[in-house]
């Protein structure tokens, strides 16, 4: 009876900021923009290497798609004390989490399936292990999202998620093998490419698009961990607010 | 029964003590007001009680579940109306209450005659398809009223209800607080307007600066303001230095004094004699007997003043 309560407080929050934010027409063709921009930037420059390029570049969706709303409908509920409005109620704090990351996940889903169509049609991507490449990017998108949503619920200001979000945004596109493979970066480089999650993100896309190189399981885990370890720290975050 | 029982709850922030060791109970079907001027402490009373701020010290129970460990048992069976009218602007009036009977968990079945009926008895059912943003403040009021209604609460917090309203939405504000306490709700309210106080609530406590001063019936506080009439005078000029030595106790305002008094006639033979000789004319006299505000300035010595001043100003 409880959990019911809790897992249909989480839907009722996820669908009303799918409602109120997410599926705003701007939005929506942002998500849909952003993929055929991100594609075209890099079709324009190097016709021939794309295809070794498609797996970083929906990364590359994932990463912005979730992290890029979410902060901002959670910094502009907490200034306007809408926010508060789910403290109000008989929520545990770790439902609305859980109902934020996922409004983030579904967005950069979203997003991350626009980009996966146009690399599968037009870049020539094939999904050789398709259930590998879903649950791939769906554990990188709640990993993704959390780190998100611990950024927004860390700070104060709709900006001061954005300034925060872009430094470990930029780092991870150049270290985590979007662009440039892992294996061929500096060791120091190296070991901080893999404290990130984006990384596991690439080699799991790269892993289900082409032969599998490493193994995949080890990718899936890291992300769980991942995930974990970001989820306690916002709600950590959470509860110190509430102070 | 107690509805509210409160002891010794303390809320710091940093050096400051926002609210010092206040203690009181509500009863159950009371309205019971929180009375006190700006930052007085009355939202973080409230806070604490719903859950939504941590107590540095003491202790509470709600509807018979204590704050701390049994926070969601609490919001269970409570209302809340912010001191903002915190709805989703992007969401219909219908949308908002549909979103807040989930979060509350209605029973599916029940959800939307709950809705109808609260918009209908607020007055919002023909505004049910507006968005919240385009509402007056007086209807978003009402709204939040509404929302705050959808779990058919036990207790009804209310903090600082009609501020920020036109006269008429204030008081069919106040109106609708007299139905719900009619339906034989609790309702806890903060106000920093005295004669809302007097005219809502069946025990006010006066709170100033995070403390209790008085908790009473607005009656009992009245006569504990200890005094039997008020003269109020108008002079056709400033009174002089001579006639306020003779009379303590006078509150001046311009040509306007204010006398509190037990003996009503021995003040007007001095008032008499004193402005015959200083050669003032006596514009008009009136004697009264003492309101809330008397009471308060009495208790708290606080000057009317500090009461009216509205946030930011
Ligand atoms: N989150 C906070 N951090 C620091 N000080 C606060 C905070 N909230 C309230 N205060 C201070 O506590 C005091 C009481 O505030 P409040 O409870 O809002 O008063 P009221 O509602 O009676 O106007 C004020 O001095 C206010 O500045
Ligand atoms: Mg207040």
């Amino acid at each position: 009876m409880r959990l019911r309560d809790e897992l249909e407080g989480i839907y009722a929050i996820l669908l009303k900021d799918l409602k109120a934010y997410y599926l705003k027409p701007p939005n929506i063709s942002w998500g849909i923009l952003f993929p055929i921009v991100l594609a075209l930037a890099f079709t324009l420059r190097n016709p021939r290497g794309l295809r070794d390029l498609a797996p970083g570049l929906v990364a590359m969706a994932a990463l912005f798609g979730t992290t890029s709303m979410e902060a901002i409908v959670v910094t502009f509920e907490k200034r306007v004390g809408a926010l508060e409005r789910l403290y109000m109620a008989p929520l545990t704090y770790a439902s609305i989490l859980l109902a934020k990351v996922l409004g983030g996940a579904v967005f950069g889903g979203f997003i991350s399936a626009v980009m996966t169509l146009l690399c599968v049609t037009l870049l020539g991507m094939r999904i050789s292990h398709p259930l590998l490449y879903a649950g791939g990017l769906a554990l990188s998108l709640i990993a993704l999202s959390s780190l998100g949503a611990l950024i927004a619920f860390s700070v104060r200001e709709v900006f001061e998620a954005q300034t925060l979000s872009n430094y470990f945004r930029f780092p991870m596109i150049f270290l985590c093998g979007v662009f440039i493979p892992v294996g061929s970066l500096p060791l120091p480089l190296r070991v901080v490419a893999y404290m990130l999650p984006l990384t596991y993100t690439v080699e799991l896309l790269r892993a289900s698009t082409l032969s599998p190189s490493t193994c995949p399981l080890l990718d899936l885990a890291i992300l769980i961990l991942f995930s974990a370890v970001f989820l306690l720290l916002t709600h950590r975050a959470m509860r110190r607010a509430y102070g | 029964m107690h509805s509210i029982v409160v002891e010794g709850l303390t809320k710091y922030y940093g050096d400051l003590c926002a609210v010092d060791h206040v203690s009181f109970t509500v009863d159950a079907g009371e309205v019971f007001g929180y009375l006190g001027p700006n930052g007085a402490g009355k939202t973080t009373t409230i806070r604490m009680l719903t859950g939504l701020t941590r107590p540095s010290e003491g202790r509470a129970w709600v509807a018979g579940y204590d704050i701390l460990n049994e926070t969601l048992e609490v919001k269970r069976r409570i209302g809340v109306v912010p001191e903002a009218s915190n709805l989703y602007d992007e969401l219909t009036v219908w949308e908002n209450l549909e979103f807040i009977s989930r979060l509350y968990h209605v029973p599916r079945a029940e959800r939307h005659r709950r809705i109808r009926e609260l918009l209908k008895l607020f007055d919002l059912w023909d505004r049910r398809d507006s968005r919240f943003r385009r509402l007056s403040r007086g209807l978003k009021r009402r709204a939040v009223l509404a929302a705050a209604l959808i779990n058919d609460p036990e207790i009804l917090f209310l903090d600082e209800p009609t501020t920020g309203l036109d006269v008429v939405s204030a008081r069919s504000l106040r109106g609708l607080v007299g139905r719900l306490r009619e339906m034989g709700k609790t309702i806890f309210l903060t106000t920093h307007y005295i004669e809302e106080a007097d005219q809502l609530c069946d025990r006010v406590a006066i709170i100033v600066r995070g403390r209790i001063r008085a908790i009473d019936t607005p009656e009992n506080l009245k006569l504990r303001a200890g005094v039997k009439a008020i003269l109020e005078v108008e002079l056709s000029d400033r009174p002089p230095a001579s006639l306020l030595e003779r009379l303590r106790g006078l509150e001046v305002e311009g040509r306007q004094l204010r006398v509190h008094t037990d003996n009503p006639q021995e003040i007007l033979r001095l008032l008499t004699g004193e402005i015959g000789r200083s050669g003032l004319r006596l514009l008009s006299l009136r004697s009264r007997s003492p309101t809330l505000e008397d009471a308060f300035i009495k208790l708290t010595g606080l000057s009317p003043e500090v009461m009216r001043r509205e946030k930011g100003i």
